[in-house]
Parts: C-alpha cells; sequence; structure tokens
C-alpha cells in the first residue's frame, strides 16, 4: 500500500512530504479510522472516500487538530514541531464565521502571523507577500473587501491565498472544492498545478471522482481504512472504488474501539 | 455641589464605573466574536462562592483573596461546563444554565452560612452594584490627586478595577493577533502552532478577573451587560476589527461615564431632586446603544461598498 | 410570615425562628403545594424547551420581567391600591417577558447578532432598567418598592397562600397547555419534517413554546426569583435527559424532578427564611442533575467509568490468554495440545509488549479467577483457561483472515486491528466471519515478540 510513496520518495532520495503510521482515530467509541499506514508522495495527492470515511479527519488528526488514539504523523521525516512552517493548511470553508470583521487581506496576513511579533503592525513585507498570494488566486482588487461580501468562490479563493501565504512545502487541503462555481474550481486547480511545478506538495480532501484523475496525479482510497493508494492510474481502478465505496467492509463497521487505551 | 463634594463623592464612583465599563467593553468583543456571549453571564454569577470562599478563609476584605477565589471558581465553572455538556450531550447553552445558577445559588448560601452577608459582603452589591457607596474621604483638594498618601486612599475597589484593567489591556495588545486568529479559526491557529487551548484559557480567566473587579462595583448582571452590549453595538456598525475591539473599550467607558452623571450629577445639576441607581442606568444605556445601533444598521443597508 | 408593609422584605422573615417549619399550617402548606406545581409545570415546559434548544430564553424572559414587576407596582400605587397584590405584578412581568422574547427575535433577526448574545443584551439590559426603576421607586413616597426585591431571589416564606395559589394556578394552566399541545411539540421537537408535512407550522409551534416558557416563568418569579429561575426549567429537564431518551418517561422525570426541587425549596426556605428560596431550589435541583450526572446507568460517569475499567480488563484478560496459547503453538503444541507445558511469563509479556510488571499483574488477577495455574516465573492454563484463551484465538483469527480476505490490511496491520476489534465482536459476527464452528484456523503470521 505505501509501496508507491516509499519508490517516490526514494526517487528524491529524501522522506516523503507525509508519512503517517497506524493512524487510528475514535470519536468517542466509534471509530473514524483505522490503523492507516499511509505515505503521501511529492506532487499532487487526492484523497477520495465516502461521507464518514475520514477523510477530513485523517487530515486533522496528522496536524493534530484532533487526539488519536494511536500512530504517528511524520513530515519530511521529522515531526510536525520541527517543521511547522513548511506545511500549509488549507480549512474547510463552513468551518468560520464569515461575518467577522476582517479583510480579505487580514486573513491572508493570518499566514504570516508565525513570522511576525504578536502585537503591532504588520510588517510591509508581510503585507506585500499576503498581497502576492491574493493576486495569484486572482483576488488582488478585493483585498479590502469584508470577507462576509465575497461569494463562496472567492471566499474559498481567499482560503487558498492564506494557504499559500504560508510559503509551505506541503499543503494540506480540507475539500478545496467544496461548493465553488466553475470558474474558482479552475482557478483552484491551476494554483495546484503552479505548486506542484514549483516542487510543492498538495494532499487534498476530493469528493468528486469523476476529476480526480484530471487534478491528481496520486489517490489515497479511503474508507476508514486506507484501500488503496499509489498513481491514479494504478490505484484509481473500478475495484478499489467498489471497495472503497462498496459495502463490503460493514462487517466490521458497528464494533467499536473496545481496548482503547491500551499500552 | 462643590469641587470637594465632586472629589470625595463623584470622582471615584466615575473613574469605577469608567473602569468597570472600559475593561468589560475591551473583553466583549472577543466573547461577541467566539459566539460565547453567554459565557459572560455564566462567568459573571459564576465567581460569587469563590469571592464569598476567599472571604471566608481569609476573613479579610482584601482585593487578591477574593481575586484569587474567584478565578479558581471561574476556572472550575468552565471545566464543569465542558464536563456537563459532553456528559449530558445537551447544547452549550443549557449546560451553562446548569452550571452557574447551580454556582451563584451555592454562593448565596454560603453567604448566608459564613455570614458574610450584611457584615461586609453586601448582597445589594452583587444585585445592583453600588457605585454610589464609592467615597474618597481622604481628597482635600485638587492637589489630592498628586498626593499618594491621599490617592492611597481611594476605595480599594479602585485599586483592584485599575489593576485588572491595566492588565488586561497588556495582556489584549501582547496577545493582539493570536487572539484575533483565535476568534476567527481557532483549528488554524493550532494548525500554526499558536497554543489555542492555553489562549482560551487566558481569555476566560481575564473575563473572570474582570467581572470580580467590577462586580462589587456595577453588579455581576451589569457586568454582563457591559461584556456584551458595548461589543454587539460595534458588531453591528463596523467591518474592521480594530475598530471592533478597541470601539468596545471605547464605548464601554463612554456608556459608563454618560450613564453615572445621568444617574445623579446631571439631574442634580439641573436642579432636579433625581437620583437613580448608576450601575442601572449604565446597563440601560447599553440595551439602548444597541438598539440605536441595529437602527442604523437597517436604516443603511447600503453600506456594503464602503468596505 | 407576611412582611408587614413598608418593611425591607429580608427583615420580615426573622419574625419568628423556626415557626414554618414547627407548625406546618395552613399557610406554610399551600405554599409548598404550590411551589411543587409550579416545579412540576416547569419541568414538563423545560423539557421541550431544552429539547428545542430554547431553554436559555427563560433567562432572558426571567430578568426582563424586573422592570415589568417595578413599573406594576408603581402603577398600582399610584392608583391607590396594594402594591403587593400579586396578579397585576405577574401580568407586568409577562408583558415584559414577552417583550424580551420579542427583543431576542429581533435582535437575532439582524444575524450578526447570534442569539446567545441576543439573550444576554435582553437580559442584562432589561433587568439595568429594572434596576434603575427599583431605586427610583424607593425614593416615592408609600409602599410601592415592598418586597420588590424578593423577585429577584425569590422567598417562599413570604408568600402567602392567596400568593401561592395564583402561582399554582397560572402554573397549572402552563401543564394544562403542555399536555393540550403535546402532539405539536412531540412533533417539532423530534421530528421537524414530519411536522411540516402534517402541516403543523413549526414557527407557530416555537411562539406557543416561547409563551409556554413566558407564563411559567412568571408563575415561579415570587418564589424563585428571576435571577435562577431558568435553573427550575433547565435541571430538571437536562437530570431527565441523563436518564431516559423516550419522551413521556423523560417528561415524567423532569416533571418530578422539578416539583421536589419546588418542595425541596419551599420547606427549605420555611425553615430558615433568610436563605433565599430561589438558591435552594436550584440546589436541590442540582442535586438531582449531578447524582444522574454521576450514576445514571446509560450515560452517568461512574457507570461509564466502571464498563469501561471492565471492558479493558477484559481485553488485556484475553490478549494474556492469547498470548499463552500461542507461545504453546510457537513451541510446537499444536491447537488442542495447550496446557502441556509452563510458559515464563517474561516471554508473554514480551509477545505482546508489555511491561512485565504488568503480565505479572494479570497472571495474578486470572490464577484467582481460576484460569490460569501459577508457579515460579511461569504460567499454565487451566482447562477452563484453556477455552478462554480457544475462544479468544478464534475470534482474532477471525477478524484477521477477514481484514486479509477483503484486502483492507496487510497481515501486520490485521493484527493490529484485531487487537482492537475482537473483544467487542457480537456471535453473530463472528460466526459470520467463521462459519465453521470447531475451526481453529491458522494464524496468518509468525507467532512471537511483538516489535
Amino acid at each position: 500500500m505505501s509501496a508507491d510513496g516509499g519508490e517516490a520518495a526514494a526517487r528524491a532520495g529524501s522522506p516523503p512530504p507525509l508519512e503517517i503510521r497506524g493512524l487510528t482515530v475514535a470519536y468517542g467509541e466509534r471509530p473514524v479510522l483505522w490503523d492507516v499506514t499511509w505515505s503521501a508522495p511529492p506532487g499532487l495527492t487526492g484523497i477520495v472516500g465516502p461521507n464518514g470515511a475520514g477523510k477530513s479527519t485523517l487530515i486533522k488528526a496528522a496536524l493534530g487538530l484532533i487526539p488519536a488514539l494511536s500512530g504517528t504523523a511524520r513530515f519530511f521525516g521529522r515531526s510536525l514541531e520541527e517543521v511547522r512552517n513548511r506545511v500549509g493548511y488549507l480549512p474547510q470553508r463552513a468551518s468560520v464565521d464569515w461575518d467577522f470583521p476582517a479583510t480579505a487581506l487580514d486573513v491572508v496576513c493570518m499566514a504570516r502571523y508565525p513570522r511576525m511579533r504578536w502585537w503591532g503592525r504588520v510588517p510591509r513585507a508581510e503585507r506585500e507577500a499576503a498581497r502576492a498570494a491574493l493576486a495569484e488566486v486572482g483576488l488582488a482588487d478585493l483585498a479590502e473587501r469584508q470577507i462576509g461580501r465575497l461569494s463562496g468562490g472567492q471566499q474559498q479563493r481567499v482560503f487558498l491565498a492564506r494557504a499559500l501565504a504560508q510559503d509551505a512545502d506541503l499543503y494540506l487541503m480540507d475539500e478545496p472544492f467544496a461548493a465553488v462555481d466553475a470558474a474558482t474550481e479552475q482557478a483552484i486547480v491551476a494554483v495546484l498545478r503552479r505548486l506542484a511545478a514549483a516542487g510543492r506538495s498538495v494532499v487534498a480532501v476530493h469528493h468528486d471522482l469523476s476529476t480526480v484523475a484530471d487534478y491528481f496525479a496520486h489517490v489515497l482510497l479511503l474508507n476508514g481504512r486506507a484501500i488503496a493508494a499509489g498513481p491514479v492510474r494504478d490505484a484509481f481502478t473500478p475495484e478499489a472504488i467498489a471497495a472503497a465505496y462498496g459495502g463490503r467492509l460493514n462487517l466490521l463497521e458497528h464494533a467499536s474501539v473496545h481496548a482503547a487505551g491500551r499500552s | 455641589m462643590t469641587a470637594l463634594d465632586l472629589l470625595r463623592l463623584d470622582l471615584p464612583a466615575l473613574l469605577a464605573a469608567l473602569l468597570a465599563c472600559a475593561t468589560c467593553g475591551l473583553l466583549g468583543s472577543f466573547l461577541v466574536l467566539r459566539r460565547e456571549s453567554l459565557l459572560g453571564d455564566a462567568l459573571s454569577h459564576a465567581v460569587l462562592p469563590g469571592i464569598i470562599a476567599g472571604f471566608a478563609l481569609t476573613g479579610a476584605r482584601a482585593g487578591l483573596p477574593m481575586l484569587a477565589g474567584a478565578l479558581v471558581a471561574a476556572l472550575a465553572a468552565t471545566l464543569l461546563i465542558t464536563l456537563v455538556r459532553r456528559a449530558a450531550r445537551i447544547e452549550s447553552g443549557a449546560a451553562t444554565g446548569a452550571v452557574f445558577t447551580t454556582f451563584f445559588a451555592g454562593g448565596l448560601v454560603l453567604m448566608e452560612v459564613s455570614g458574610a452577608r450584611s457584615v461586609d459582603l453586601d448582597l445589594d452589591c452583587v444585585l445592583f452594584g453600588q457605585l454610589e457607596t464609592l467615597v474618597w474621604l481622604e481628597a482635600t483638594g485638587w492637589g489630592s490627586l498628586l498626593d499618594a498618601q491621599a490617592l492611597a486612599g481611594l476605595p480599594r475597589q479602585l485599586h483592584l478595577l485599575a489593576g485588572v484593567g491595566l492588565a488586561v489591556a497588556l495582556v489584549v495588545a501582547a496577545l493582539w493577533r493570536p487572539l484575533k486568529l483565535l476568534c476567527f479559526d481557532p483549528d488554524y491557529a493550532a494548525a500554526l502552532g499558536f497554543p489555542a487551548r492555553r489562549l482560551e484559557l487566558a481569555l476566560n480567566m481575564l473575563v473572570a478577573a474582570a467581572a470580580v473587579a467590577a462586580f462589587e462595583a456595577v453588579g455581576s448582571i451589569l457586568v454582563v451587560a457591559m461584556l456584551v452590549c458595548p461589543a454587539a453595538a460595534m458588531r453591528l456598525l463596523t467591518d474592521d476589527y480594530r475598530t471592533q475591539v478597541l470601539g468596545g473599550a471605547a464605548l464601554g467607558a463612554a456608556l459608563g461615564v454618560a450613564g453615572y452623571a445621568l444617574a445623579g450629577p446631571l439631574p442634580a445639576a439641573a436642579g432636579m431632586a433625581l437620583s437613580l441607581n448608576a450601575a442601572g442606568v449604565i446597563g440601560t444605556l447599553g440595551g439602548l446603544a444597541v438598539a440605536l445601533a441595529a437602527l442604523l444598521r437597517s436604516r443603511a443597508p447600503g453600506r456594503a461598498a464602503t468596505a | 410570615m407576611r412582611p408587614a408593609a413598608g418593611h425591607p422584605a429580608r427583615a420580615a422573615g426573622r419574625s419568628l425562628p423556626g415557626a414554618g417549619a414547627m407548625t406546618l399550617g395552613y399557610n406554610t402548606l399551600v405554599v409548598l403545594a404550590g411551589c411543587a406545581l409550579l416545579g412540576l409545570a416547569a419541568g414538563t415546559v423545560g423539557a421541550f424547551a431544552l429539547l428545542r434548544g430554547r431553554a436559555l430564553v427563560a433567562d432572558a424572559v426571567g430578568h426582563a420581567a424586573l422592570p415589568g414587576v417595578v413599573l406594576a407596582a408603581m402603577i398600582v400605587a399610584t392608583l391607590g391600591h396594594d402594591p403587593r397584590s400579586l396578579p397585576p405584578l405577574l401580568a407586568g412581568a409577562a408583558l415584559a417577558g414577552v417583550l424580551g422574547v420579542l427583543a431576542v427575535q429581533a435582535l437575532a433577526r439582524t444575524r450578526r447578532i447570534r442569539e446567545d448574545a441576543a439573550i444576554a443584551i435582553v437580559l442584562s439590559s432589561f433587568y439595568a432598567v429594572g434596576v434603575a426603576l427599583l431605586s427610583y421607586v424607593q425614593t416615592m413616597p408609600g409602599a410601592a418598592q415592598a418586597g420588590l426585591t424578593k423577585f429577584i431571589l425569590g422567598q417562599a416564606a413570604a408568600m402567602r397562600a392567596e400568593d401561592a395559589l395564583w402561582a399554582g394556578a397560572v402554573a397549572t394552566l402552563a401543564l394544562a397547555l403542555c399536555l393540550l399541545l403535546f402532539q405539536r411539540l412531540r412533533a417539532a421537537c423530534f421530528d421537524p419534517d414530519f411536522a411540516r408535512v402534517q402541516g403543523m407550522s413549526a414557527a407557530r409551534t416555537d411562539l406557543a413554546l416561547l409563551g409556554l416558557i413566558v407564563t411559567v416563568t412568571v408563575a415561579g418569579l415570587q418564589a424563585v426569583g428571576l435571577i435562577l429561575i431558568v435553573a427550575l426549567l433547565v435541571l430538571p429537564a437536562a437530570t431527565a435527559r441523563l436518564l431516559t431518551y423516550r419522551l413521556p418517561r423523560l417528561l415524567l422525570l423532569s416533571a418530578v424532578v422539578g416539583a421536589a426541587s419546588g418542595a425541596a425549596g419551599a420547606a427549605a426556605s420555611a425553615a430558615a427564611p433568610d436563605l433565599p428560596t430561589g438558591a435552594a431550589v436550584v440546589l436541590a435541583g442540582a442535586a438531582c442533575f449531578t447524582l444522574a450526572l454521576l450514576f445514571s446507568p446509560d450515560r452517568g460517569l461512574v457507570p461509564e467509568a466502571l464498563r469501561r475499567a471492565r471492558r479493558r480488563l477484559a481485553a488485556a484478560e484475553e490478549h494474556f490468554l492469547r498470548a499463552a496459547w500461542e507461545a504453546q503453538e510457537a513451541a510446537g503444541a499444536g491447537p488442542g495440545t495447550a496446557g502441556d507445558r509452563w510458559t515464563p511469563i517474561a516471554a508473554l509479556a514480551a509477545a505482546r509488549g508489555w511491561a512485565e510488571a504488568r503480565a505479572w499483574r494479570l497472571a495474578r488477577w486470572l490464577a484467582l479467577r481460576g484460569l490460569v495455574a501459577l508457579s515460579e516465573r511461569q504460567v499454565h492454563l487451566t482447562p477452563r483457561g484453556a477455552a478462554a484463551a480457544r475462544r479468544a484465538v478464534r475470534a482474532h483469527r477471525a477478524v484477521e483472515h477477514h481484514l486479509l480476505a477483503i484486502g483492507a490490511a496487510d497481515t501486520a496491520g490485521a493484527d493490529r486491528l484485531a487487537d482492537l476489534v475482537e473483544h467487542g465482536l457480537s456471535p453473530e459476527a463472528a460466526s459470520r466471519l467463521l462459519p465453521e464452528p470447531s475451526s481453529l484456523p491458522a494464524s496468518p503470521h509468525a507467532l512471537g515478540g511483538k516489535p
């Protein structure tokens, strides 16, 4: 399963951008992820699976935003703490209050906060970096607009710009294409391709099976467990999709983690 | 009304109103933006048993033991709300209501049992606020404002309020960006490596400290008014974060001063024999400010382009 | 027990120490019954309010009632009537309460201000108006302010039988309305879609619920006080919610807890008139809630912790027994011949990746249960232990083989996964995974130490 990531890493002569080992996550006693072991290769990777498959959970647990019962996530062969500035995050758009008193530029500047003092004015250089990120997603003109007055697609692009402004080597994106218009979708894809061309890596949760092959070079099929992973042409097979979306794994679905917390 | 009266009777109360309302107004924006307005309600009630216990244990009506007791009670209440919400699986509003009423009731009983009531801690202070009882008898003239000895004779509530207000202002300034990030997107803050949990805790402790300091001056419910009303009014009027936060503090201060003046001094100056509870008038103005802001907003729906 | 006109309410109750508790006169009994009835109604309405996420509205209504009460007293006193007469005060409270609810809804409609902030704004600013008015009333000549402060914290001991009857009547009204609207309320709480299909307007049901909240809150003002009245709606409902999922039982429990809290508060107030009744009512309700939170069979913290500890122990037992069995297998003894040899505990600890002390504790515990025999540093499965071990091995391998068959994991992953789920496996699931009842499949991986 992890052969592809391993190979790619070996090719690049460096540890993979993201390496997950034995990750098990449960909400209460209902397990969402079972012992997932997977390596993201450099480049563009989509995480695909049915609703409730644990796609967002995988990203959040890797970033330490929700606790894992067991397992580890390593970034570029190191712990997250050591390489935090190399890892960018794009949360789901619905996770924040868009009425918040902030402009598009304010939000993008947030990505640069770890590089600034905690108080005072935003330094000019950081502000320019944020503007550049906004320009890259085609929103340069709307920098000063309050975020609630942007369309859904524009809001998503603000989030993308914020992720870009982190200037990371690996981006974890939670549903970047959720509920956006076609123009925004194309704009986002273009940005992802530019990132890949510049040697950056992206791991994105995706829910549209019909575009997986167009957008991503690699895929992880997830349904509680890692069903299949690898280059899209090898791993994204009808059989694997059926295994991820079909009912064959239901037998254990209602089991719960009874030994949770064992040593 | 002589200048000395002004100095001895009105200045301490006016200062207390100003400090309490500005501090609460400053913190209120964070509560409103994080959609935790009821936490202000909860904490301002939940600190009561802590204050009484701090008082009963040390037997002194000193600021610090009461502040410490209040902070412990606030911390316990916050933890309990989380526990109740998770264990009983009820919405956070109901969990909050269950916990803070219990704490407040416990405080009332503790007050009765420990004999704190009517001896030193007046229940009326808690329920209504007693700005009018703050007096500065050491003042002998304007020169007293520069006299350290006379200043030390200012009511201890003022000292506590000034200390807490200064601390809150400093912490908010020092944590300006992390707090903004926490209010907008706590998960992203955590992903960037900011200590989101600890920031949340710090914010709650600041609210509790402000609630205790303002408690005796403006009363517990009016702490809620000052935590929520200025911030909510600004929420209706501005789309700028800095204006929201600093404007909340400024509006709070203005409401405090105006409310105090309207309650007694102004009518007296106009020759009217009207004297109202200042805290009540301040809270009333708070509600009016929100209503006015809502009215302004509904009158100007086309403000969209000005952002 | 009645406060004389013009006396501060708090001083009034002190006149006859302990008299209420000892004589239990007509007045006290009526007040007790009134408070119980009030609790009954509040518990019932509170259950619906909690289920609809509207419980905190009672907080806004309670606080908003203060200016209504004070204004009503002022008007009545100005007209030359007895300002302590309850009906006009309650009417004022109800009017102000309705106004408060409307204000909450108006603020929430701006969408900039969420409902939680709207509630906080309304409760604090209305209350502030009340405080300002109260300070004005106190400067008025006459007795308008008499006993008004008792509405803030509640003082059942100062209630007259007449007051209790009024409160009881309003509470009964709320209760009757609740029963009348039962179907609607239930549909709104549990199945809004069904309600819509049935042509029940959710908005109108919500309005009815808000009306009920106002009614019951107003009824409870004098006994419980406006600051804490919200607890009489929230605590019984939250207690009942911990104990049951079924609506009829939930309503009944909530009503009973409410009635008990109300009666306890009134009794405490009769025994100690200085004690604010509201505080006693809330603490009685909080005691019920705490007990339910700790000991509710389904959701209580203590049973939950016990269950978890028991499950963890059972899982550890099974792992130990399986390790003992597999140690036999690895030594070539083969399935079915277990029991022939002794296994060093250190080897079992190594196989499970456990600290040796932990393995020792488990070994002693299993010896106590008669599942293993213990000698020196070695264990040996007793016949009962061997049977249990065989079951554990079967379950583990069934899951492992299933996971491998469907390609969900490699051998090491299947082993780890099976460790997690095998204990919760129902017999049906196990027999579906492994239809042959007597077979014991071989382990898919080499037996021995874990990394």
